[in-house]
C-alpha cells in the first residue's frame, strides 16, 4: 500500500533528470547538429560584431562636454545630441513659453495614464475620457498656439522636436480609430449609398502614398479652400495623416467584424437590441478585441509615418535633427542624429506593443467563439 | 387542415398571442415556408418537429423577424411584423429566445450577459437588473456561476445561462430553436429540465426540438413540418399514438426507432 503510494507521488513530479539550466541548454541550443550549427554561428557573428558596437556606442563615445573638440572619432559623439537636446524636444519654441507645452503634455499623460490602468474605476474613466475628447484638445491648442489670456501667440511654424510628433501622432490616432470604426462598419452596411462611399473612401486613401496626402494637404488644398476661410497648414497635415490611417484601420476593423458570428448579430437583435446598441455593446467590443495585434500595428506604423511630414517643411524630431546636421560646427554627425531618433521611436513604439500585449492578456475571456 | 384540440388544457387561454395567416418565404428559388397557418393561444406549449430542411426553424425565426417572411401576416402579441423597425423592436422585447449554440456573448461575464437587455432595453437601473439576473440564475440552478465568463462553464450550463438571459426580460413567449442538439447527451436533461419548469409556470413557448419525451410530457400541440409545410397537428398523446399521414409516420418510425 505505501508503496504504491510512493510511486504515485514520484509520477507527479518530472524526474529529476528532466529539468536544470543543462538540460535547458541542451534541449534548447544543441539539440541536433543543425541546431548546433546555428548556436555557434550566432556566437561567432555576435563576437564579430558586438564588441566595435558597443565601443562606439559607449566605450569610446564622447558624452562630456560642450563643444565640438570633446568629440573623439573613435566612437559617438553624444555632446552633439546632449547640447541640442532640448531643441531635439521642442524645435523653435521660444524658450521661457516651453513649460506651457509641459503644462499640456504633463495633464495629457495623466489623462491618458488613467484610461489605461485598471485601478481607475469605470465612472471616473468616463469622465476622464470625455474630457480628454473635448476639453483637453480644445486646452492644447490655447496653451501652445496662445494669442489669448495674455499668452504670448506661437506661431505653429515655430512648434517642432518631439513635441510635435507626438502633438501630431497623438491628434491623428485619436481622429482615425473613430473615422476608421464608421468606415469599416459602414463597408458593411447594407444601404448601398453608404456602403459605396465607405468603399471608394478606403480605397482611394488606401491607394495612394501618404507622401501625396501630404503635398496636397499643404499646396492643393489652400487653393481649393474658399476665400477668407485659411487652414493652419499643421493643421491640414494632421487631417491628411488622420484620413490615410483611418482607411487602414477601416480594414483592419472590418476584418474583426467579419469574424465575429452570426449568432452573436441574432442574439443581440433577439434581446431587442437596437442595431447600433448591439454594435457598440455586443459586436465591437469583440471585434477590436480580436484586432488588437493589428490595431497596435497600426498605430505604430501611423507614430512612425509622421516623421514623413518633414517633407512639406514642419519641423517634427527627424526634422529638427536633419536641420540641426547643417550646422557648421556640427557637421558630419548624422549617425548620433539617426541613431538617437531610432531610440526615442523605438522606446514609444515598443511599449506601444508591450501596453497591447498586456490589454490582450486582460481581455481574454478564454473563449473561442 | 383540421382544428388543431387545443382548448382541452385547462391553463391555455382563449387570447391568441401569435397569429400566422397564409404566411410563405423563400430563399432565392427555395421555397422554405409554404402557407403556413397557425394560431397559437397564450400559455400554450407547442413543439415543432420534422426532418432538417423541413423550415421549422426558419418559422420560428420569422416570429421574431430573425428572418422575413415574404407573403401573408404574421401578428405577434396585436403587433404586425413588417417594415416598421419601431415594431419589430416591440416585438423582440416580448419575445424570448433561445439557440441552438447559445449564442451567449463571451465577453461579458453571465452576470453581465444577463443584464444587458433589461438595462439597454428596458433602461432598468442596475441594480434592479441584478436582483432579477439572480432571481433567473437561481431558477436555473446555477447562481454561483454568475461571475464567470460563458467560455468557463459547460454546454448545459452555457444554455442555462441563455434561457436565464431571455426570461430577465420578462418575454410573453419563449422560442427555442434545438436548444439541446449541440449539447454532449450528459447535459441534455439538465436544459429540459428547466424547460419543463418553465412550461409548467404557465409561459407560452414554441420549441423546435426532437426531444419526443419532451413534447409528450409537456406539450399542448406537436406540430410535424415537412418541405416548408405544416403536415399535421394534434395533441401529444394523438399525435405519438394515432398518426395520420404517411409522412408523419416514416419521421415518427425513423426517430423513435435510432
Amino acid at each position: 500500500m505505501s508503496q504504491e503510494h510512493a510511486t504515485e507521488s514520484a509520477m507527479a513530479r518530472p524526474p529529476v533528470t528532466q529539468v536544470g539550466a543543462v538540460r535547458w541548454l541542451r534541449e534548447n541550443l544543441f539539440s541536433g547538429w543543425l541546431n548546433t550549427t546555428l548556436t555557434l554561428l550566432t556566437i561567432y557573428i555576435l563576437y564579430v560584431a558586438l564588441p566595435p558596437l558597443l565601443d562606439w556606442v559607449i566605450f569610446n563615445a564622447a558624452i562630456s562636454g560642450t563643444d565640438r573638440d570633446n568629440c573623439t572619432y573613435a566612437g559617438a559623439c553624444w555632446v552633439f545630441v546632449k547640447v541640442r537636446f532640448w531643441q531635439f524636444m521642442y524645435g523653435f519654441y521660444p524658450e521661457p513659453e516651453r513649460w506651457r507645452v509641459n503644462v499640456v503634455f504633463i495633464i495629457g499623460i495623466l489623462g491618458v495614464a488613467s484610461l489605461l490602468t485598471s485601478r481607475v474605476p469605470t465612472k471616473a474613466k468616463l469622465i476622464v475620457g470625455v474630457c480628454m475628447l473635448t476639453i483637453f484638445p480644445v486646452f492644447a491648442v490655447v496653451m501652445f498656439g496662445g494669442g489669448v489670456f495674455g499668452l504670448e501667440y506661437i506661431e505653429t511654424s515655430q512648434w517642432g522636436g518631439l513635441f510635435l510628433t507626438l502633438t501630431v501622432a497623438s491628434a491623428a490616432m485619436v481622429g482615425s480609430f473613430p473615422l476608421g470604426m464608421v468606415l469599416a462598419i459602414g463597408r458593411r452596411s447594407k444601404l448601398p449609398v453608404v456602403k459605396t462611399f465607405c468603399v471608394c473612401f478606403i480605397e482611394f486613401f488606401r491607394g495612394v502614398p501618404l507622401i501625396t496626402i501630404l503635398f496636397m494637404a499643404s499646396v492643393m488644398v489652400p487653393l481649393f479652400l474658399p476665400e477668407g476661410l485659411t487652414l493652419d497648414k499643421l493643421a491640414r497635415a494632421i487631417i491628411g495623416i488622420t484620413i490615410f490611417n483611418s482607411a487602414y484601420m477601416a480594414e483592419v476593423i472590418r476584418g474583426g467584424l467579419q469574424s465575429i458570428p452570426k449568432g452573436q448579430y441574432e442574439a443581440a437583435h433577439a434581446l431587442g437590441l437596437s442595431y447600433w446598441q448591439g454594435m457598440g455593446l455586443i459586436i465591437l467590443p469583440q471585434a477590436l478585441k480580436a484586432v488588437i495585434p493589428g490595431l497596435v500595428n497600426t498605430f505604430i506604423g501611423l507614430f512612425k509615418d509622421t516623421t514623413l511630414i518633414y517633407i512639406i517643411g514642419i519641423f517634427d524630431l527627424l526634422g529638427m535633427v536633419q536641420a540641426s546636421f547643417r550646422d557648421t560646427k556640427w557637421l558630419g554627425l548624422a549617425f548620433e542624429g539617426y541613431a538617437f531618433i531610432m531610440l526615442v521611436f523605438w522606446i514609444f513604439c515598443y511599449s506601444m506593443s508591450k501596453y497591447s500585449q498586456y490589454l490582450e492578456r486582460k481581455l481574454n475571456t478564454g473563449h473561442k467563439s | 387542415m383540421a382544428e388543431p384540440a387545443t382548448q382541452a388544457s385547462s391553463h391555455v387561454g382563449d387570447d391568441i398571442i401569435i397569429e400566422m395567416a397564409g404566411v410563405n418565404k423563400w430563399y432565392g428559388d427555395f421555397h422554405v415556408l409554404k402557407n403556413i397557418d397557425l394560431t397559437v393561444y397564450k400559455g400554450e406549449r407547442i413543439v415543432i418537429c420534422g426532418p432538417s430542411g423541413s423550415g421549422k426553424s426558419t418559422l420560428i425565426r420569422c416570429i421574431n423577424r430573425l428572418e422575413e417572411h415574404q407573403r401573408g401576416d404574421i401578428v405577434v402579441d396585436g403587433v404586425t411584423l413588417g417594415n416598421d423597425v419601431r415594431q419589430v423592436d416591440q416585438v423582440r422585447r416580448e419575445v424570448g429566445m433561445v439557440f441552438q449554440h447559445f449564442n451567449l456573448f463571451p465577453h461579458l461575464s453571465v452576470l453581465d450577459n444577463l443584464t444587458l437587455a433589461p438595462i439597454w432595453v428596458r433602461k432598468m437601473p442596475k441594480r434592479e437588473a441584478e436582483e432579477i439576473a439572480m432571481h433567473y440564475l437561481t431558477r436555473v440552478k446555477i447562481p454561483e456561476q454568475a461571475a464567470k465568463y460563458p467560455g468557463q462553464l459547460s454546454g448545459g450550463q452555457q444554455q442555462r445561462v441563455a434561457i436565464a438571459r431571455s426570461l430577465c426580460m420578462n418575454p410573453k413567449i419563449m422560442l427555442f430553436d434545438e436548444p439541446t442538439s449541440a449539447l454532449d447527451p450528459e447535459m441534455i436533461k439538465e436544459v429540459l429540465d428547466v424547460m419543463v419548469e418553465l412550461a409548467e409556470s404557465g409561459m407560452t413557448m414554441l420549441v423546435v426540438t426532437h426531444e419526443m419525451g419532451f413534447a409528450n410530457k409537456v406539450a399542448d400541440r406537436v406540430i410535424f413540418m415537412d418541405y416548408g409545410e405544416i403536415v399535421e397537428q394534434n395533441v401529444p398523446s394523438e399525435f405519438f399514438s394515432n398518426p395520420k399521414s404517411e409522412r408523419t409516420k416514416l419521421f415518427l418510425s425513423q426517430i423513435l426507432n435510432h
